[in-house]
């Protein structure tokens, strides 16, 4: 099963790489990592995406709780929660395309954040499956280029994961 | 036992009023060690620990410096020196190459959790990164062999990190922490205040203080209702310095009790409750126990894969109790009924309080009588039996004749093979922190150094280090050290002419194809002993071996090699072949095989 960890870590240097190290020393799975400073800038906010079964995932985040470096970990997918990524996606628009691409860009909700003659740049905000959704429906041999930030999360409701 | 005394926070270098000392950071080094009340660094000098070394130099009539020969040494010897001890072991090498060849002695106290604080010596920051003369990334080379590890890039943070060095080391799950400073933060020049602070949190780090108690209620329900329970025991009680509560615990139960290599001597082994070691070298009815066990109380063990041999076939009656500090222990390996997260020595404390409101059963009951009378019958079957008529040394032989002639009564260090296992098996320890071996990572090097740590931890106590011929070139070059400090270590040294243990696996498992196992053109190691200042013995004939160990041993202020030429055929049984069950075991030629149906 997909989870989605999320955790406050240290603001130093080693930390991204404690983790990262961590899942490539063990054979974990890792499908997404983001990783920023929070409003507190002692503290870089970590969204980390994986996979595997219970006892794989029970052990990965035992292991990421045991690094030093790892203040509070929760593990969102066992709530309700949200779950967001930010995708730009550069997409051959030429003749017909231009319109057809337009269109789909409305029905995203997405928006062309960039034109020339030949191409337009599309963001687009959402669960990764939207996003997945999004460039199922891009006609065959027309995106050129994708950018994806990995997808970040929050819980939902008043209790907020903090020190 | 001689103890040392405890590490005193209020130290005397404390200045009387508020004011802070004003050091340089290489004395800060220096000032911390001492603050965190070490007495003994193990290390070896280079460029960027100059400074560090001149500060060292200057406070040498209260901290003493251990030059090893290879750094590799210096980190065996604070280990074993921790080991012994209970007390965090202290390094301290250059950049670079020193750093390098810190790593496997590092890697070694990981794997068996040993406290250990290792100072290394970095180029100066202005120049880190650029691959400047003794560079390395010595934070990114150990870090996944540390608990934890530090680049100290200011000297104002030097001292706060070697405190936190210190405490992340020894509590909770201990282990080796690394803490890299560059040779500018060491200026000698530049002097800033310092302060010892012997309280620390960390908000980030943790480790659990007590153990659940109501899942400590449900382990000794499930205890006190199973009919064919089993204690499974390791390195952690230990670590935990629970020897007493678990050997209190085990007699008022009554039940059998087994114990991992790491673990021999927290439990005394000459007693009638302990069934041996179990695993792939463990004794036949401590695997038969714990193949056939409907409850298994697992303390301060790992489930290792020396241990549990095919998952499936583990322990496949039993309700699993396990008491583990480290949470990614617990269901890591096999899945636990009743997990306890908490150190052993209060888990412990906390079970013995609850027994004695319950109380125990005068008698035994019935189903724990027909249990030991099962087990007594496997161990009748004598798993351990060897040929004591063999007209040639039987390494066997050799140990339990080291245990007559040091009667019980030493701190042995071994290396790693044939004559760990022959150790482990042979000599029993009634006490804990009297056998050390490298476990987890099986380090061939360990034993000479580790001696060289744990003699320092107890000048006046006997202390001998098994080896193997291709072991002891390993780490030689510190039988320099040992001359150095006149160290009366004594290294029984099983010369079979083989990688024993290799040649053991070689013989069952690539039908006797025995690829580079034999040892060609050993040395003359009385010879070489002699060389280095040292006695050195050879025993070729049983008759002779008590004898030459009892000369040996007599020579209480001398390092004495005893080169012992035992069988170079003899293996290792029982013997769990690697994948297997722990109920299908190899098991020596003395043991018929119609008795096992
Ligand atoms: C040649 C060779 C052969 C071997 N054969 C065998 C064999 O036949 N049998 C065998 O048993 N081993 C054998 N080993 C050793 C094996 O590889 C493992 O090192 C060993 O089994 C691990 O022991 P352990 O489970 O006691 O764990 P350790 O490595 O000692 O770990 C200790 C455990 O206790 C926990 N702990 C630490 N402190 C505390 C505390 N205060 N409170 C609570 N928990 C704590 C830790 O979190 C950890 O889980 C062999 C090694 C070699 C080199
Ligand atoms: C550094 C290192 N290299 C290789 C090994 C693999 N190994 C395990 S036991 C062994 C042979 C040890 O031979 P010896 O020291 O003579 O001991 P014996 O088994 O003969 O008693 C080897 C090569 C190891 N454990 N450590
Ligand atoms: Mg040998």
């Amino acid at each position: 099963m997909r989870h989605i960890l999320s955790m406050l870590v240290e603001n130093e240097s080693g930390a991204l790489s404690r983790i990262a190290g961590l899942f490539s020393a063990r054979g974990y799975n890792i499908e997404s990592l983001t990783v920023a400073p929070t409003d507190d800038p002692s503290l870089s906010r970590m969204t980390l995406v994986t996979s595997g079964n219970d006892d794989i995932v029970e052990q990965i985040k035992k292991q990421l709780n045991k690094l030093i470096d790892v203040v509070k970990l929760l593990d969102l997918s066992e709530g309700p929660h949200i779950e967001r990524e930010l995708m730009m996606i550069k997409l051959r628009a030429q003749g017909t395309n231009r319109e057809e691409l337009k269109r789909l860009t409305d029905i995203f909700r997405a928006k062309i954040i960039d034109v020339t003659e030949a191409s337009y740049v599309v963001e687009l905000t959402g669960t990764s499956s939207k996003l997945d959704a999004f460039m199922q429906a891009v006609p065959e041999g027309l995106i050129t280029e994708v950018v994806r930030s990995g997808p970040s999360g929050i819980g939902r409701g008043e209790k907020a994961l903090s020190l | 036992m001689q103890q040392r005394p405890a590490p005193d926070s209020s130290s005397e270098q404390a200045p009387p009023s508020d004011q802070p000392l004003e050091l340089s950071g290489a004395e800060i080094v220096i000032q911390s060690l001492i603050d965190q009340g070490v007495e003994t660094v193990f290390g070896y000098p280079g460029g960027a620990v100059l400074h560090i070394y001149d500060a060292l130099f200057q406070r040498s009539d209260q901290i003493q410096h251990i030059l090893v020969r290879h750094e590799q040494g210096a980190t065996h010897a604070a280990d074993g020196y921790a080991r012994a001890s209970g007390r965090c072991g202290v390094c301290l090498v250059t950049s670079g190459p020193g750093a390098t060849n810190a790593v496997t002695g590092i890697a070694t106290a990981y794997m068996d959790s040993i406290p250990l604080v290792v100072i290394t010596g970095q180029v100066p920051t202005p120049v880190i990164g650029s691959d400047a003369f003794q560079e390395v990334d010595t934070v990114g080379i150990t870090r996944p062999c540390v608990k934890h590890n530090f680049l100290v890039k200011r000297r104002e943070d030097l001292a706060a990190t070697i405190a936190k060095a210190f405490y992340i080391a020894q509590s909770g799950r201990p282990g080796p922490v690394v803490v890299d400073v560059p040779k500018d933060v060491t200026d000698p020049g530049i002097k800033i205040p310092y302060q010892f602070q012997p309280e620390l949190k960390l908000r980030s780090y943790q480790p659990a203080r007590k153990g659940h108690l109501g899942q400590i209620r449900k382990a000794l329900e499930a205890m006190q209702a199973a009919e064919r329970p089993v204690f499974y025991t390791g390195g952690g009680v230990i670590l935990g310095n629970a020897a007493a509560a678990l050997t209190e615990l085990v007699q008022a139960l009554g039940y059998p009790i087994t114990s991992t290599l790491m673990g021999l001597g927290a439990y005394p082994m000459s007693d009638a409750q302990f069934i041996g070691m179990l695993g792939m070298h463990g004794t036949y009815e401590a695997n038969m126990a714990m193949h056939e066990t409907d409850c298994l109380i697992a303390v301060g063990a790992r489930f290792d894969d020396r241990v549990t041999g095919k998952i499936e076939h583990f322990c496949p009656h039993a309700t699993i109790i396990h008491i583990d500090v480290d949470p990614s222990s617990i269901s890591k390996n096999v899945r636990v009924d009743i997990p306890i997260v908490g150190p052993v020595e209060t888990v412990l404390a906390d079970l013995l309080g609850l027994l004695r409101e319950t109380g125990t059963p005068a008698d035994r009951p019935p189903a724990l009588k027909a249990w030991w009378e099962q087990i007594d019958a496997w161990r009748k079957l004598d798993c351990m039996g060897y040929d004591r008529a063999s007209e040639l040394i039987k390494p066997q032989f050799a140990v339990e004749t080291l245990h007559r002639v040091t009667k019980g009564d030493l701190y042995l260090t071994s290396d790693v093979g044939q004559h760990q296992m022959f150790a482990a098996q042979f000599y029993p320890f009634d006490k804990p922190r009297r056998w050390i071996n490298s476990g987890g990572l099986g380090t061939m090097g360990f034993g000479l150094p580790a001696a060289v740590g744990v003699q320092l931890a107890y000048p006046d106590a006997q202390v001998a280090c098994i080896s193997g011929e291709a072991s002891i070139l390993m780490c030689i070059q510190e039988l320099a050290t040992c001359k150095q400090y006149a160290l009366p270590i004594k290294v029984i040294l099983l010369n079979n002419g083989y990688m024993g243990m290799v040649r053991q696996w070689q013989e069952f498992f690539y039908e006797s194809r025995y690829a580079h196992s034999y040892v060609d053109a050993l040395p003359d190691f009385v010879a070489l002993a002699e060389s280095f200042g040292h006695v050195g013995l050879r025993v070729e004939k049983p008759g002779e071996l008590e004898a030459a160990m009892q000369e040996a041993f007599a020579m209480r202020d001398r390092f004495v090699f005893l080169d012992v030429v035992v069988d170079p055929t003899e293996n290792v049984y029982p013997m769990i072949a690697a994948g297997k069950g722990q109920h299908e075991m190899h098991l020596p030629p003395t043991m018929s095989q119609r008795e096992l149906a």
